[in-house]
């Protein structure tokens, strides 16, 4: 039988020797088993006890993802409630690629519904081929309302194509007030570095200039979390948690559209500056550059063509003339600088000078001339504030000198920002010996103080300085640094802060009180008396205005700029200024028109200032029997 | 030789099963217990695919239909076979190397026709076959001489499956012919010997013989963290994976590094990093278990086989089986380089699972075929 197992026979097996051999190796074979299995085990417990915490975490880092939600920004309101920026929904169309059976099938049939331009699709492909399947693309953004409901209507047909709002900055008056509300943008590089990206997260724009920039941080709010499961490839698998984004404060300016638009109206075509101030608190009601430009164009980005056009208009609509915009004030420092001599005992209101029509001094071989060529006769404070007598403040500024000058008109806030906190706010220039050293590394010449006491020289000052100025004037010395933010709406709490006033402080206190009177009624005089500089916006008038017209000379064309006659007549024209409060006997506003090469202030920028202070007295008187 | 007198159990314990359809008992239910984790597994991994469940359950019923008819013979018939089947699937290997299909970068498979067959898979049966075969005419232990020739009859089936090239088979293959000679009673002596020449010509191997893949992948071993995103990535994955599951597991379904798609070819060879992290280790040392239980079975039916042939033949299945089992776990949890075997009945895939349930049949035919006299 050959079923033993035996086809060989010739050599003898012992078996028994050889199945206690088979036995012997088959327990030695099974205890390397055990022993390879009990590293296996080991190894499993090394991983899954030792191991465990580690591994648990690398797992949840694994799958969990963070994903920022944007919080909602804020709103900006004028003071009336009238709402100047506001987030408006954006529609646009994503196709989800994977949702989509037949890619070009499904384009073809959705360019018959709503028009797709053919970049528009050449970008979308470029967009696929960098992106996962399961990832929603834009195809086109910005839809027209029409677009959006002729979608929504044959929505049905097009699987994996859906129409999402995302909310965008949105300007409605476009470029009414657009250089006090400012605009916002993308977030550049510079800023990205800047930004807490915890706050900032899933953002995608921020605050650029005006008070969109000045109170960034209150109007953009937080950003909220959403935890997510994601899988290997990034595909959202599950929502796990959310914290809500903690969305911006609406912020409620102290702008008055309505006045706001009046002066812009005033302003006309002219390029040119006003700031009107509530006098009683310092409140920034119009705050006006000219001319202007459309924010909207900035919040979904600008072209290179249309941002090169507008950075290189010669009538800069970008520049706030307002806040940024320096100026020699010309005449309109004469109240100021008048008020200093005053003080200084320099001169009685009733001592008078005789203005030959020029001025010169002992140790100097030049005659400065007044811009009455034929000369003012004897002057006395009031007539050389109301016909603006360039001699008299020659005299008088030269005898106060330079150092009693710059001190006192530092009080006034001359030299420095305001503390309205504007972005990009500039100082002007106070002429002092200080200055000029530090400046210009020279000593101060006594000529030099003669030019500096008709506002004109190294004299600069800002629009909104002037008007800040004005109110110090007609407050006699007191007075809060201007403020732009009336109230703070929080969106989170529902409540609305107003904002502090701001202590008036007492920022100049005279010797003799009444100079204030003996100032201000020859301001009144500029405007209500016969021979006044401003006596042209005096008619039809039942109240009386407190101003001060002005000149200023330019420099600014450069030798080698390239001009045509006309435009360079124009650019050489003198700007046009005036200042006032009104009404003269109970100040509420303080107003500073500046009307870029307008030419006299008397003619030219004091109309603009009497239309303001109009529109701004009737719409107050008016407001209780509007109705 | 009648069946009939084959079938007669000494002591009459013999079950219907073994004594009509010549299964072991213990083993097959072992065997399906654990092809009843691998399915709920692959249900798991492969993201609750029905589908793949379906797939799968026709392979084991394939599989489980070889083992059976694998009992039904008896071992002398296998044993007249053994040399026919040697020499046939070497003629085979070496087809398949010169008119071969390729699939995935190897030139693995021999068309039929009909059905397409992989000439390797026969040779992880017939190669520790033949060997016990060979060894089994002479007294053991086998001389010098005896080695070296078994040594040349692994050698030329494990090179041409190299050649294909198929590390895990090799490696398969060549284990399994070694076994024979191991329980055979191969030399301490000389086995050390051959280590310590072996040890000696690593570095050669590894200059010349191995291919960059496959450095990389020893490499990966020893410091995943290397390349995370390239070799590295299915081991930090898969170690993830099972230390996440901490003791209890995360549970079926919920394990987070399969579900989200972060633990690559989760429901083939790293299928076991799939059940570690949703059973944990408790889990983990229940599966052990199993495979002990199964390895340990079938080193008693070697123990207890009749002839020097069957008992050769049986361990050799057995602790080739184990093989499987070690180095898949170790490939998973990082012990071992990435070496492509599929943990058996676990693992989806078809092919070697019917070949080692042909293995598991012949190791049923050994027992149930067993002789009233032997005992």
């Amino acid at each position: 039988m050959a079923s033993n197992g035996n086809a060989d026979q010739n050599q003898l097996h012992d078996k028994g020797q050889e199945k206690r051999q088979f036995t012997r190796r088959s327990f030695i074979a099974g205890a390397g088993v055990l022993v390879l299995m009990g590293l296996i085990g080991g190894r499993m417990g090394q991983l899954q006890v030792a191991g465990h915490q580690r591994y648990s975490s690398l797992s949840q880092a694994n799958r969990v993802k963070l994903v920022p939600i944007p919080p909602n920004r804020g709103l900006i309101y004028d003071r009336n409630g009238v709402l100047l920026a506001e987030n408006r929904p954006n529609f646009q169309l994503l196709v989800t690629p994977e949702q989509v059976q037949d890619m070009e099938d499904m384009l073809a049939h959705l360019t018959r519904t709503i028009d797709i331009s053919d970049t528009e699709i050449d970008r979308f492909r470029q967009l696929r081929s960098r992106s996962r399947n399961f990832e929603a693309l834009p195809l086109k953004v910005r839809l027209t309302e029409k677009e959006v409901a002729a979608f929504a209507a044959n929505r049905h047909r097009f699987p994996g194509v859906e129409v999402e709002a995302r909310l965008s900055r949105h300007y409605p008056h476009g470029e009414h007030a657009a250089h006090a509300i400012g605009y916002v943008g993308r977030i550049n590089e510079r800023e990205l570095a800047r930004v807490d990206t915890r706050r900032y997260g899933g953002s995608s724009h921020i605050g650029k200039s005006g008070t969109e920039l000045q109170f960034e941080e209150r109007l953009h709010g937080h950003a909220g979390l959403e935890r997510v499961e994601t899988n290997a490839l990034g595909r959202v698998i599950k929502p796990l948690g959310r914290r809500a984004p903690d969305p911006g404060d609406d912020m409620v300016l102290t702008l008055d559209s309505h006045l706001q638009r009046a002066a812009e109206d005033a302003l006309g075509d002219e390029s040119g500056s006003i700031v009107v101030m509530d006098v009683h608190n310092s409140d920034v009601l119009a705050l006006v550059s000219k001319p202007s430009f459309d924010p909207n164009i900035f919040v979904n980005g600008v072209d290179r063509a249309t941002y090169a056009a507008l950075q290189e208009d010669p009538d800069r609509p970008l520049f706030n003339r307002a806040v940024r915009g320096q100026y020699p004030p010309g005449s309109t420092i004469k109240p100021f600088i008048g008020l200093a001599g005053l003080e200084a005992g320099i001169f009685d209101p009733e001592d008078t000078i005789f203005c030959p029509g020029h001025y010169s001094i002992d140790d100097i071989d030049h005659r400065w001339r007044c811009w009455r060529r034929q000369g003012h006769g004897d002057m006395d404070f009031a007539d050389a504030m109301s016909q603006s007598c360039d001699v008299y403040y020659y005299k008088l500024g030269y005898d106060l000198g330079i150092d009693r000058m710059s001190a006192f008109l530092e009080r006034f806030g001359f030299g420095q920002r305001t503390g309205a906190g504007i972005p990009g706010e500039r100082t002007g220039i106070l002429p002092s010996r200080e200055w000029k050293r530090a400046a210009r590394g020279e000593g101060w010449f006594h000529g030099e103080t003669i030019i500096t006491s008709i506002g004109q020289g190294y004299f600069l000052s800002t629009p909104l300085q002037l008007a800040h100025a004005m109110t110090v004037l007609a407050n006699r010395g007191h007075a809060a640094p201007p403020r732009v933010l009336r109230a703070v709406h929080s969106a989170s709490t529902g409540e609305t802060y107003e904002t502090e006033v701001p202590e008036r402080e007492q920022i100049i206190a005279l010797a003799q009180e009444e100079l204030w009177d003996v100032v201000h009624e020859s301001l009144v005089d500029v405007v209500h008396s016969s021979r006044g500089t401003g006596r042209g916006i005096n008619t039809n008038i039942n109240y009386r205005i407190a101003g001060k017209t002005g000149t200023s000379q330019v420099f600014s064309l450069g030798q080698d700029q390239e001009y045509d006659e006309e435009e360079v007549q124009r650019r050489l024209r003198n700007h046009a200024l005036f200042t006032a409060y009104a009404p003269a006997d109970d100040p509420r506003i303080a107003v500073s028109v500046l009307v870029e090469h307008g030419g006299g202030g008397g003619a030219v920028a004091a109309p603009v200032a009497r239309k303001v202070i109009d529109a701004y007295l009737r719409n107050v008187t008016a407001e209780p029997d509007d109705v | 030789m009648s069946e009939l007198a084959s079938q007669v159990t000494p002591r009459g314990r013999q079950s219907i099963m073994q004594r009509f359809l010549h299964l072991d008992v213990p083993l097959v239910t072992a065997l399906l217990l654990l092809s009843l984790a691998g399915l709920a597994t692959l249900y798991s991994a492969t993201n609750q695919s029905m589908d793949a469940v379906h797939n799968q359950l026709i392979r084991m019923g394939v599989a489980f239909a070889g083992m059976i008819v694998m009992a039904q013979i008896p071992l002398d018939t296998l044993r007249r076979w053994t040399p026919w089947v040697f020499l046939g699937g070497l003629v085979m290997l070496v087809l398949v190397l010169l008119v071969g299909t390729t699939g995935q970068g190897a030139q693995r498979w021999l068309d039929l026709g009909l059905f397409r067959f992989q000439p390797a898979e026969l040779m992880k049966l017939a190669i520790p076959m033949a060997v016990a075969w060979y060894l089994s005419m002479r007294a053991l232990p086998p001389t010098l001489s005896q080695v070296l020739l078994a040594t040349i009859a692994i050698a030329m089936p494990t090179a041409l499956i190299v050649l294909q090239p198929d590390l895990g088979t090799s490696l398969l293959v060549s284990a399994s012919g070694f076994f024979v000679l191991f329980l055979a009673g191969l030399r301490w002596r000389l086995m050390l010997t051959v280590l310590v020449a072996m040890a000696a010509l690593a570095p050669v191997f590894w200059m010349f013989l191995m291919r960059e893949y496959q450095k990389q992948r020893v490499l990966t071993l020893f410091d995943p963290e290397r390349d995370p995103l390239g070799t590295g990535y299915h081991i930090i994955q898969s170690t993830i994976a099972i230390g996440s599951g901490g003791i209890y597991g995360r549970g079926w379904l919920n394990g987070t590094q399969s579900q989200l798609e972060f633990l690559p070819e989760r429901h083939t060879d790293f299928i076991f990093a799939v059940f570690a992290e949703e059973f944990g280790l408790l889990g983990v040392l229940l599966l052990l278990a199993l495979y002990l239980f199964i390895i340990g079975r079938g080193m008693y039916i070697a123990v207890n086989a009749q002839d020097t042939f069957s008992r050769l033949v049986a361990g050799s299945l057995t602790l080739t089986f184990f093989v499987y089992v070690f180095v898949n776990m170790g490939m998973v949890s990082g012990l071992m380089p990435v070496v492509g075997l599929p943990l058996p009945l676990v693992s989806y895939g078809g092919t070697s699972m019917v070949t080692m349930m042909a293995g598991f049949g012949i190791l049923m035919s050994i027992h149930s075929h067993r002789k009233m006299w032997a005992s």
